[in-house]
């Protein structure tokens, strides 16, 4: 199969252009570990000419300006010119990211234009308030879009993650600069053409394709860049919200890292958790922030389901993405892969039980069998850790009050699921754990309506629903005294 | 030189009283109780009408941040605070904003002998504001509501908004009791528990009001006081690994600070009010006098020290020359002195630091090629007080034009256009607040609609009310005091999702 690379350069004021010190990158395909192609490598100077070009769009060009309504019929447009390309744009990220073709067209790149239909809804529905004052005074607010915005994207979900920032940005009414994850900076690239077929005014989206610590830095810390809206590892969410910090105080949101526990009581249909469980921790290799990683059984099923997950990865096929049958592709790179395989080493010698898998597979490529470790302790590296890999930690426990603890034993808290029918169980419990999204007798379920976001140390700030426009927006309060008038 | 009507430290009227003030509280408080900093040591708070120490406080540094933090953290992990009802949480902040009142003249006495700040403004506008804030919020309290959603598949969901823990308040010394309730109403109404740090200029009403928080009701724990500096314990608060939010008024640059503080740490989630240079705009018809006294007070309320005040004005040419000149009447007569005297209008800047600092821009002004119009020297022979003073001539690149002074220093310019006035209102680092003064309908809502700040103002200015939001733009800050938009600094949301079966609605 080969896949023409169409656009490889930075994406600046509605062109393609190379960057300034002509520098590019390598993209590799993580099935063989073999270059892709080159792609322009952008750096701060890159970064200023994004900036000055959304500026000018912000501050002087029709975006900001035009009605939501006007917005919203660009973004439907760029929908459908998505929805027209999804072939394609699937296999470029199949082949960046080592994603599933099939589940990639479907889950992202049609995902990716039903997000942007649903922000594009939204864009005229931007309401501010009229106020209750005390006083003699009429007061309103008004939500006007916070200027240029800089959205910093991960790797494991690339246009899904595009899309969750782009869309409520641009039904806001902001402008924007978005930096790919280097290992992943294909479909970025596509999606800025598409964006311009659409009708998007130049400088309103700039793709500046490139290093984190060289162009995503300079994002941070830029002095004209109103918002920062980040994806990615708690690490790097830390420098970028210090660099905010000591630049202009621009305010951020982060979506960082996760441990995100399962729990599973003794009246769950066996089966259906185990399946649950398997899709929750090997997703996508693992490679996903609400990965369910820590996975807790009630004591009165747990030898049966240990036996039942075990035998369930036999049908579980690591293998070349492109190929329908498979169901985990490899992991995106080589430092990745390393990584994890690191982790696996790190449980089996803190004396975590291995039933299964955990050793790299193929001769080529970031393959990795996937793991299940029972015998974890809690404060293993591989129950604390976000390993963002195929590897399940298996643990067992007695009461509810147990369950709870455990669960919110962790620096984050961005997902947890629980598999009950009781509904006391599922309302207490729900109630209970210190995460940003529940998901009873369910998992992964991202919906476009449904704000999305951690607590404690996986972040804040929402994406996804309407939460998701507040990062975009700024609140003005207008006073006005009222004279002679009979009511307030 | 005095002029008739300004008066200083040793002015000759003596025929206001003012009430014997006792320092009650001088310890922090934590879990309920009034306690020692762990390390013994003590500061002083001065009376900046004279220059003189009031009192000594404790000074509390990281220990005692971190005893306060575990007490905030046993009452909000297993205290009943966050697990009451809103409306329950509601009855108590009720009784205390009535035991606020029941001590209003001793709150208010504390904050004019602490900050300089006027007694008669105190006892009739800020004390009585902030136990109508927190009125305010004891009633939103019970009307935190989450949604249900519409998702696109076969799915429940709903969102949750839950308090989101331990809330650390750093409050500043302008207006102690305002910053106060600012924060700590809407983090109390949402069930959090608190650690604050008042600004150590002006320790003094917190104490009361930690005091009185226990009277009310409030459970130990959920509510405690950190008297100390800056660099010690609000340092201690920002970085703290077990503070989940903090909330922050006071200067950019020490904003920056709490920022990067709180990444370094635990990524807590910030929100900071900052400074401000804020434009007052007015238009040719305007009425002169009517626009004066708008300026004048916008800039001078409060000694100049406010993060709104209204610092640059901004006449359009029509009414300019008629304005400078009424401008500086009514300069002249605005009444320096004791601020417990209730003909005085402006009391003392709040410490050395700020009089020297406001005296010294005063000086680069003229340097700069400003003329001082009037006014622009200390006046009083004790304690910190400073001339109403007005610059015209104003370049906008100036300092005076562009760094905010925290106090009493209008630079008072010229324009002609309206796109003119635009261009220079946003013509700033900053985006707090704004005024317009016109009769005409289509420039206030053009005006407003384009400077790029928190709050605008029309016909009007300090126009504060509990239900209206507020917090700046650009580097004056993110987060919003007052409203119900407040609370969502001190809440979280969780979505919660279950799949629905055999169900014929969405």
């Amino acid at each position: 199969m080969t896949l023409e690379v169409k656009f490889t350069k930075l994406f600046i004021n509605g062109d393609f252009v190379d960057a300034i010190s002509e520098k590019t990158f390598e993209t590799r395909d993580p099935r063989t570990g073999d270059v892709i192609g080159r792609v322009a490598e952008g750096d701060k100077e890159d970064v200023d000419l994004a900036v000055k070009a959304a500026r000018k769009a912000f501050d002087h060009g029709k975006w900001p300006r035009m009605s939501g309504y006007e917005r919203g019929r660009i973004m439907m447009k760029y929908a459908d010119l998505i929805d027209q390309q999804k072939e394609e744009l699937a296999k470029l990220e199949c082949l960046d990211a080592g994603k599933l073709l099939a589940l990639t067209k479907v889950v992202d790149i049609e995902g990716s234009a039903d997000m942007l239909r649903y922000y594009a809804g939204a864009a005229d529905k931007i309401h501010g308030e009229t106020l209750k004052m005390a006083g003699n005074l009429h007061g309103y607010t008004l939500r006007e879009p916070i200027g240029v915005v800089g959205h910093i994207i991960p790797w494991n979900f690339p246009s899904l993650m595009f899309f969750s920032k782009v869309s409520p940005a641009l039904a806001a009414g902001c402008t924007m600069i978005v930096k790919p994850a280097e290992q992943t900076p294909l479909t970025a690239l596509y999606h800025a053409f598409l964006a311009k077929e659409a009708g998007i005014p130049d400088g309103v989206i700039n793709v500046v394709t490139g290093f984190g610590s060289t162009a995503g830095a300079s994002i941070a810390s830029h002095m004209d860049i109103d918002m920062v809206s980040f994806t990615g590892s708690t690490a790097v969410g830390r420098k970028i919200m210090e660099t905010a910090a000591k630049s202009n105080l621009k305010p951020v949101s982060l979506e960082l890292g996760g441990k995100s526990p399962i729990i599973i009581f003794d009246d769950a249909d066996i089966d259906m958790a185990v399946d649950l469980a398997r899709t929750a921790t090997f997703y996508n290799k693992g490679e996903a922030c609400i990965a369910g990683s820590r996975v807790y059984v009630q004591e009165g099923i747990y030898d049966k389901f240990v036996t039942k997950v075990t035998e369930s990865m036999k049908s579980w096929v690591v293998g070349d993405p492109f190929d329908p049958h498979v169901h985990q592709g490899p992991q995106v790179d080589k430092a990745q892969f390393e990584k994890v395989l690191s982790y696996i080493e790190h449980g089996k010698r803190e004396g975590a039980t291995l039933v299964t898998g955990g050793k790299p597979c193929g001769e080529k490529g970031y393959y990795i069998e996937p793991a299940i470790f029972t015998d974890v302790e809690e404060d293993m590296l591989i129950a604390k850790d976000e390993i963002f890999g195929p590897v399940m930690s298996l643990m067992k426990f007695k009461t509810i009050e147990e369950a709870i603890e455990k669960a919110n034993n962790t620096k984050y808290g961005l997902a947890a699921g629980v598999v009950t029918k009781d509904l006391n169980i599922a309302n207490r419990m729900s109630r209970s754990i210190r995460a940003g999204i529940i998901w009873i007798n369910c998992y992964l379920i991202i919906d476009r309506g449904c704000p999305f976001g951690g607590f404690k140390m996986s972040g804040f700030g929402k994406d996804s629903g309407m939460h998701a426009l507040e990062k975009y927006l700024q609140v003005k309060s207008v006073i006005t005294p009222i004279f002679d008038s009979p009511w307030l | 030189m005095a002029t008739k009507n300004k008066m200083n430290g040793n002015s000759e009227d003596h025929s206001f009283e003012v009430p014997e003030i006792k320092i009650k509280y001088t310890k922090l408080f934590i879990n309920g109780h009034f306690v020692d900093s762990v390390s013994g040591k003590t500061f002083e708070t001065r009376d900046p009408r004279t220059g003189e120490v009031i009192a000594r406080i404790a000074e509390g540094d990281k220990e005692d941040v971190d005893l306060a933090v575990k007490a905030a953290r046993e009452a909000f992990d297993h205290g009943k605070w966050p697990r009451m009802s809103g409306y329950e949480r509601g009855r108590i902040l009720m009784k205390y904003a009535e035991l606020i009142e029941e001590n209003v003249e001793e709150l208010a006495a504390l904050d004019s002998v602490d900050a300089g700040k006027l007694f008669g403004a105190g006892k009739l506008i800020d004390i009585p504001s902030a136990s109508h804030l927190l009125r305010y919020y004891a009633g939103a309290a019970d009307k935190v509501h989450g949604e249900t959603l519409k998702m696109s598949r076969e799915l429940q969901g709903y969102t949750l908004k839950e308090p989101v823990g331990v809330a650390g308040l750093i409050i500043p010394w302008n207006y102690p009791t305002t910053m106060f309730f600012f924060k700590a109403a809407p983090a109390l109404a949402a069930g959090c528990t608190l650690v604050v740090k008042p600004a150590e200029q002006t320790p003094l009403s917190a104490l009361f009001y930690a005091r009185l928080a226990k009277q009310a009701g409030i459970p130990d724990g959920v509510l405690n006081v950190i008297t100390g500096f800056g660099p010690t314990a609000g340092a201690a608060v920002a970085s703290h690994m077990d503070i989940d939010k903090v909330s922050f008024t006071g200067s950019t640059e020490v904003g920056r600070l709490v920022m990067e503080a709180a990444a370094k740490s635990n990524l807590k989630s910030v929100s900071l009010e900052l400074g401000g240079k804020s434009p007052l705009i007015i238009f040719d018809d305007a009425n002169v006098d009517m626009a004066v006294n708008l300026a004048r007070m916008a800039i001078f309320t409060n000694k100049g020290e406010v993060c709104v005040a209204g610092s640059r004005v901004y006449v359009q040419e029509g009414i300019y020359d008629e304005f400078v000149k009424k401008a500086a009447e009514s300069a002249k007569n605005w009444v320096v002195g004791d601020p417990f005297n209730p003909r005085v209008q402006q009391g003392p800047q709040v410490d050395k630091k700020q009089f020297e600092r406001v005296l010294k821009y005063i000086e680069s002004g003229t340097r700069e090629g400003a003329t001082l119009l009037t006014g622009g020297k200390p006046c009083g022979d004790k304690g910190y007080y400073i001339e109403p003073t007005i610059f015209i001539d104003v370049k906008d690149d100036m300092s005076i034009a562009q760094d905010e002074i925290f106090g009493p220093v209008m630079s008072l310019m010229k324009f002609k256009t309206i796109e003119e006035a635009i261009q220079k209102a946003n013509n700033t680092r900053f985006g707090l607040a704004a005024g317009i003064v016109t009769k005409d309908l289509n420039i206030a809502n053009r005006v407003s609609r384009s400077i790029r700040a928190g709050s605008i103002w029309i016909n009007c200015y300090f126009a504060f009310d509990a239900d209206c939001p507020f917090g700046g733009y650009k580097m004056s800050g993110f987060g919003k005091d007052m409203g119900l938009d407040a609370l969502d600094k001190y809440l979280h949301t969780k979505s919660v999702v279950t799949p629905l079966y055999d169900s014929p609605w969405l």
